[in-house]
């Protein structure tokens, strides 16, 4: 590690595993000297990428062995096909199987289209591998400060994480803002307005309403810190703690229901100027989130 | 078919299942045994509001030790495309309505997935597909995205997606589609009884996740189940 600061948001699959791990610990698996392309994007004369947009293997941090997984925002959009995903479930299986921790580098608009069946399954056997691999005792930590953010499928699997990471950037949503404007209207969502999307979207309001966990500057040694942290945490998924999550979402309809903006949600917690809170610089605002913040410990 | 008539179907021994909305809760008499039964029916989209009262229901379902399978009947739109789900955190309540079936299951109830309408997107995934085995009647028409939406996003003429679509079962909208990728176990003959055709399925156990393994048999996913056994022996090596 240099001690040049280097922007997760900027970084790429293989350098956010770099920034996390161990110096030399990583040994992928499948990596892209096997060429286990695509078998879709052919068909639509679109180009395949070696490792099929995420990278998936074993590592170590502070010398104790994880899996990591890292999703390439910058081939087709991070999205995941019938490879991309399965790459995943068999580190999530692995995981489940061996008890080892994961740590999956999100950066994702969701289910490849031109392999959407493909990919909508791969989804569901994800979660069903992430919830298995924690009912089995390993912490599944999510980070989320990409590109393409956590969207569609994306944002389904990081609601089964143990912890969720993010920045500024990363953005967590099912629909996207172009695809809810496309079907509802601009009046309902605009997806030009980039203020208004990322204090709905956002990784400061994700932080505040407890969808995310822990809120780190756009920099990978942060990334890095705060993961380690997380995987100190108490592992587990029981009934406990999901009676917990359905009285945690509960409250928050009954609080914020009718709330029109993210900045009245933020008021409603007390903060007490919210429309500073997108300009607040990282460490300004997670002291101020730690203060005001609706916690999602033991209820995720 | 109406959910009703679904109902009289798979249980004329009885059941006792209302309706709240767009949404099903009650349970049945099925043999000798009961089964829990929850619905999200009419077509509808399954937004925060949706999802967190069924999640509620299956918590219930998951704390009692009655071992009683729940079967899931499904006819949903996408998940609900509104400023006010995705505020308030919709991937949260479709994580957690999938996480609650997953913990049921693994509380032992088996969970089965009946569509016998539309699901899609997010919502089919924290729904039906949720379940640990998803079964459909002739006629359900799942799908990820209609194909003018895809067009638009892809930005591939329509003409063309629907020529291709004859070629591959692997990005269309359909019930044989989903069949073939392995994402629906068995579609029912209507022309029997579904009570029967649940019990039979109810009588053999399942093991683990079969989904890919029964897409590459069906030629839908050639590479998934192949792909997830490698890395899985990989790592433990």
């Amino acid at each position: 590690m240099s001690n040049v600061r280097q922007s997760w948001y900027e970084a790429g699959a293989r350098e956010r595993i770099a920034a996390l791990v161990d110096a030399a610990s990583f040994a992928e698996f499948i990596g892209p000297e096997r060429r286990e392309i695509s078998p879709h994007l052919s068909i639509f004369d679109l180009p395949a990428q070696f490792d099929d947009g995420i990278v998936v293997g074993a590592a170590a941090i502070d010398g104790t062995p994880v899996l990591v997984a890292a999703q390439e925002g910058r081939f087709m959009g991070g999205a995941f096909g019938e490879v991309h995903g399965a790459k995943l479930t068999g580190l999530l299986r692995a995981a489940k199987a061996l008890g080892r921790d994961v740590v999956i580098a999100f950066d994702t608009g969701g289910v490849r289209l031109q392999e959407a069946n493909a990919g909508e399954i791969a989804i569901a056997e994800i979660m069903r591998a992430v919830a298995e691999a924690r009912m089995a005792g390993a912490r599944v930590v999510g980070l989320i400060g990409g590109r393409a953010g956590c969207y569609g499928g994306g944002g389904l699997i990081a609601g089964c994480c143990s912890t969720l990471i993010v920045s500024e950037q990363g953005r967590i949503s099912v629909s996207g803002p172009e695809v809810i404007e496309t079907n509802k209207g601009v009046e309902e969502f605009d997806s030009r307005d980039r203020g208004f999307v990322w204090r709905t979207m956002g990784g400061k309001h994700r932080t505040l309403i407890g969808g995310a966990d822990v809120f780190v500057d756009d920099d990978a040694t942060a990334f890095r810190e705060a993961a380690r942290a997380a995987l100190a945490r108490p592992a587990g998924l029981d009934a406990a703690m999901l009676s917990a999550e359905q009285a945690r979402l509960e409250r928050r309809i009954a609080r914020f229901g009718d709330a029109p903006d993210a900045t009245d949600i933020w008021r409603g917690l007390g903060i007490a100027d919210p429309q500073a809170i997108p300009d607040m610089p990282a460490a300004g605002f997670a002291d101020l989130a730690a203060q005001y913040r609706e916690s999602a410990d033991d209820a995720r | 078919m109406t959910p009703a008539e679904i109902l009289d179907s798979l249980f004329p021994a009885g059941h006792a299942v209302t309706s709240e909305g767009d949404l099903l809760f009650g349970r049945a008499t099925l043999g000798d045994g009961m089964v829990h039964v929850i619905g999200a029916t009419g077509g509808a989209p399954i937004g925060i509001d949706q999802a967190i009262r069924l999640s509620a229901r299956v918590l219930e379902v998951a704390g009692s030790d009655d071992a009683a399978p729940l079967l899931f009947l499904v006819d949903t739109a996408s998940q609900r495309m509104s400023r006010r789900d995705e505020l308030l955190g919709l991937s949260e309540y479709l994580a957690h309505l999938a996480k609650t079936l997953l913990l049921a299951e693994a509380q032992g109830h088996r969970t089965i997935g009946l569509l016998y309408g539309g699901s899609a997107a997010g919502a089919f995934i924290a729904t039906a597909l949720a379940c640990g085995t998803l079964v459909a009647l002739p006629g359900a028409h799942p799908e990820v995205m209609d194909l003018p939406s895809m067009a638009r996003v892809t930005k591939l003429p329509i003409e063309l997606l629907e020529e291709k679509a004859k070629a591959t079962p692997v990005f269309a909208p359909g019930l044989d589609n989903l069949v073939r990728v392995g994402g629906i176990a068995e579609v029912w003959d209507v022309g029997r009884s579904l009570g029967d055709q649940l019990t039979a399925l109810l009588a053999h156990s399942r093991s683990g996740d079969d989904r890919a393994t029964v897409g590459a048999a069906r030629g839908g996913r050639p590479k998934a189940a192949a792909i997830a056994d490698e890395i899985l022996a990989t790592a433990q090596r």
